[in-house]
């Protein structure tokens, strides 16, 4: 028997026993935040996963990884799948900042992050758009000032999103205001539990505020808590971009977030609310757009596979914008099939004899208009691909 | 199941596209379509021995190098990048996938060697006038006489027809309808009740002929009137292997609009500067690999036996056929003025796509038959 296999059946025998009940299917999956109470079934889950270090399965097993190899991992993705295991820990910090830090932090910042971050310890918010930076990022204006063996910030953070339930916030500040704007800038760790930081929530489209904007006065973060050097933070941030859209775009193998259940089935929803005949939608428009819509997310599911199998190491390449614009694009036409499919019956979302996942149809819709925004807009990610895969020029 | 090509398939690849580059330049390309046999006998040999292309997929025991579905997609991949002219499409896969899938023990002993060394060809007539791919598209009838079968009908679209040494046909016994009763024929051209006329392709890269069989002496294949699954997956493992030649040719595509878009100036700038541009190439970049993912995933699902293979087969055919269409006609819309003439040879592949694009079944016939085999 190969390594690989015995590995499978190790694996697979591990995890038939040790994944609860309450972690298969969908449900509550954490992602750090200490203000959030957790399942018993979701902590037992979580503990479990982390003390095989398989909350950051490839990551060096000293900072709480397991050293899988990329083979490795995708057998145990596959093996979490198979008996539709939620994964255990997801969020910015075992996604974003974990995998940042393990690549641009010294031996000391690993060891007193990375541990705590695979056990999910922590909620992370991410302190990157300003009001006046969005997709020109380098134009932020807050600042962090050396003050004795601690950091200064003052200024104003925008789509911070679950900031009010976090712990810890990465953020992108400038050290430097005499320098050119990209050479400026580091990228600092700041607690959030302190009186310098406030939080005020964001309504969105959708009703929900999952937003938020986070302001800093002359807020404090530890001067060792700057990673990479300092004002290099433009080369350590737009990594950390990768591997937000590589998490978008499901190709980010620093979790273990590959466990995520399938999606459901846009078909059956759809004959709900128009006429089928021997299970096929009788209006062919409609037909039409669901088997591209299927098979789009076909494609893109083998896409996600190569670019994983492709990938020569730990961190994403460009590829991930690609996929991260495939994916949002597909995301919303299943939305606007769904809403097309529910014509009149859309346009409200709450009152008598409605079905409430019907009202979260439209609240969805509304919500995802976000995917070809947020990490980057989908015209940044088209600028990326020109510029950084097909070498056009500025 | 994976995607990843393994080192000695890469070795492959790089051989064949040296080959490939070395023998068939643009300048060879337009020499030989406005050949009537449409390729050069001496590269059809060198290909068939040095490189012994032909029987990539045929097992060792009928003569064929013995490898399988993604070597057969890699060779068709970089034939889309070459646009060599050649009956590779025609007597390669169609024909000899017909006979791997449908014929006999005795058939595959006496067919298939001289298929695989290069020196006989054989053609696949599947289509009528009608240009239909499904089992109703298939009106010539073949008669059994007791003494042997004869054919009457016409065939058309038949890749490489004229130039064959032999006919695989499609035909059905009297009096059925449907899946049922289609049989797969042998029929040799020079028999009297045959007539072969040369179609004028727009892609004139890929010879077509029509087939007039009258009363034509036909031996059968596998088991009259009991073909169609094995038709039906013969044209399943062509479309994987033409799906692969397409996002070859989507990729050239690609590349040649990037290139050009770096040095054609205009405004004192290049025009690969320019946010049209730029997204025009970036969305052809991403249908391109969307389509690669599923070509590949196709041709190792047919290597290993995979029975998702008939829906795989139709993604692939759609994705991989409307990215080819889309980055060629892209392509000319990149190379304004100069992108439309018949000099520049962007109009080489836009042909190839728009002919590959409705050869097995147009995309939309792809999409209905994926909604059928999954379920959906």
């Amino acid at each position: 028997m190969s390594e690989l296999s015995e590995f499978r059946n190790q694996t697979r025998a591990w995890l038939e026993t040790s994944c609860p009940a309450g972690a298969r299917g969908p449900g509550q999956i954490p992602w750090g935040s200490s203000k959030i109470p957790l399942e018993s079934d979701v902590r037992l889950w979580l503990e479990r996963m982390a003390e095989r270090g398989w909350t950051v399965p490839t990551w060096p097993k000293e900072y709480g990884g397991a050293e899988l190899s990329r083979d490795q991992y995708m057998v145990l993705i596959d093996e979490l799948k198979r008996i539709n295991a939620r994964t255990p820990l997801t969020g910015r910090g075992v996604n974003y900042i974990g995998p940042t830090i393990l690549e641009f932090g010294t031996h000391e910042q690993k060891e007193r992050w990375l541990p705590g971050i695979a056990r999910g310890e922590g909620g992370w918010a991410m302190g990157y758009s300003e009001p006046g930076a969005g997709s020109d990022l380098a134009s932020l204006s807050t600042r962090a000032e050396l003050q004795g063996d601690q950091y200064v910030l003052n200024g104003r953070k925008t789509w911070t999103s679950d900031a009010m339930d976090c712990d810890y916030i990465f953020v992108l500040a400038r050290t430097d205001p005499d320098r050119p704007k990209h050479q400026g800038i580091s990228l600092l760790l700041v607690d959030m539990n302190q009186p310098g930081v406030q939080v005020r929530p964001i309504r969105l489209l959708s009703g929900a505020s999952p937003f938020n904007e986070t302001t800093f006065e002359n807020a404090v973060a530890r001067a060792d808590d700057v990673i990479g050097e300092v004002n290099a933070g433009w080369t350590v941030g737009k990594r950390l971009l990768q591997f937000e859209r590589s998490t978008h775009a499901g190709i980010n193998i620093s979790g273990s977030q590959g466990g995520r259940s399938a999606e459901s089935n846009l078909a059956e929803r759809l004959k709900q609310f128009v006429p089928s005949r021997d299970g096929k939608l009788q209006d062919p428009e409609l037909r039409e757009r669901l088997v591209r819509y299927e098979q789009n997310g076909h494609a893109q599911r083998l896409t996600q596979k190569r670019v994983i199998e492709e990938l020569k190491a730990r961190a994403p390449g460009y590829a991930s914008s690609a996929v991260k614009l495939t994916g949002a694009l597909h995301t919303q036409e299943g939305d606007e099939l769904l809403l097309a499919a529910m014509g009149t019956q859309g346009i409200v979302w709450d009152g008598p004899g409605l079905e409430r996942s019907d009202s979260e149809a439209l609240r969805t819709w509304l919500r995802q208009k976000s995917l070809t925004i947020a990490g980057g807009t989908k015209e940044v990610q088209l600028n990326i691909i020109a510029k950084r895969v097909l070498g056009l020029p500025d | 199941m994976s995607f990843s090509f393994t080192d000695e398939q890469e070795q492959f690849r790089e051989a064949t596209r040296r080959f490939l580059q070395d023998k068939s330049p643009t300048t060879e390309v337009r020499r030989l379509m406005e050949t009537s046999e449409g390729f050069d006998e001496a590269v059809w040999k060198q290909l068939s021995g040095e490189l012994a292309l032909p029987g990539i997929h045929i097992p060792e025991q009928y003569g064929g190098a013995g490898f399988g579905p993604v070597e057969l997609g890699i060779i068709m991949e970089e034939l889309g990048r070459s646009l060599l002219c050649a009956p590779y499409f025609g007597s390669s896969v169609l024909a000899a996938t017909a006979i791997l899938e449908a014929a006999t023990e005795d058939w595959k002993c006496e067919l298939l060697p001289a298929l695989a060394a290069g020196e006989q060809l054989g053609a696949l007539a599947v289509t009528e006038t009608g240009g239909r791919w499904d089992s109703d598209g298939i009106a010539t009838v073949a008669r059994d006489s007791g003494a042997g079968f004869s054919l009457t009908g016409t065939k058309s679209f038949v890749v490489d027809g004229l130039t064959a040494g032999f006919l695989i046909v499609a035909a059905r016994t009297p009096d059925t309808g449907g899946e049922a009763g289609v049989g797969l024929y042998l029929v040799r051209p020079d028999d009297a009740g045959v007539t072969r006329t040369p179609l004028e392709t727009m892609d004139a890269t890929r010879k077509l002929a029509r087939i007039d069989l009258l009363d034509a002496p036909a031996r059968p294949l596998g088991e009259p009137g009991a073909d169609w699954p094995a038709l039906q997956r013969t044209l399943d493992l062509a479309a994987v292997a033409l799906a692969n030649e397409s996002v070859g040719g989507a990729q050239v595509m690609l590349d040649s609009s990037v290139e050009y878009s770096k040095i054609r100036m205009q405004f004192g700038r290049a025009i690969g500067s320019f946010q049209a541009i730029k997204h025009r190439c970036a969305d052809m970049l991403v249908e391109v690999e969307l389509a690669k993912s599923a070509a590949y995933y196709a041709a190792q699902a047919a290597a290993s036996g995979d029975p998702e293979l008939p829906a795989l087969a139709c993604l692939a055919k759609a994705a991989a056929s409307d990215a080819f269409v889309s980055t060629a006609a892209s392509c000319i819309q990149i190379h304004g003025g100069i992108g439309f003439t018949w000099d520049h040879d962007t109009h080489l592949w836009f042909k190839r796509a728009k002919s590959s694009e409705v050869f097995l079944g147009t995309p939309d016939h792809h999409r209905e038959l994926y909604l059928q085999r999954t379920g959906v």
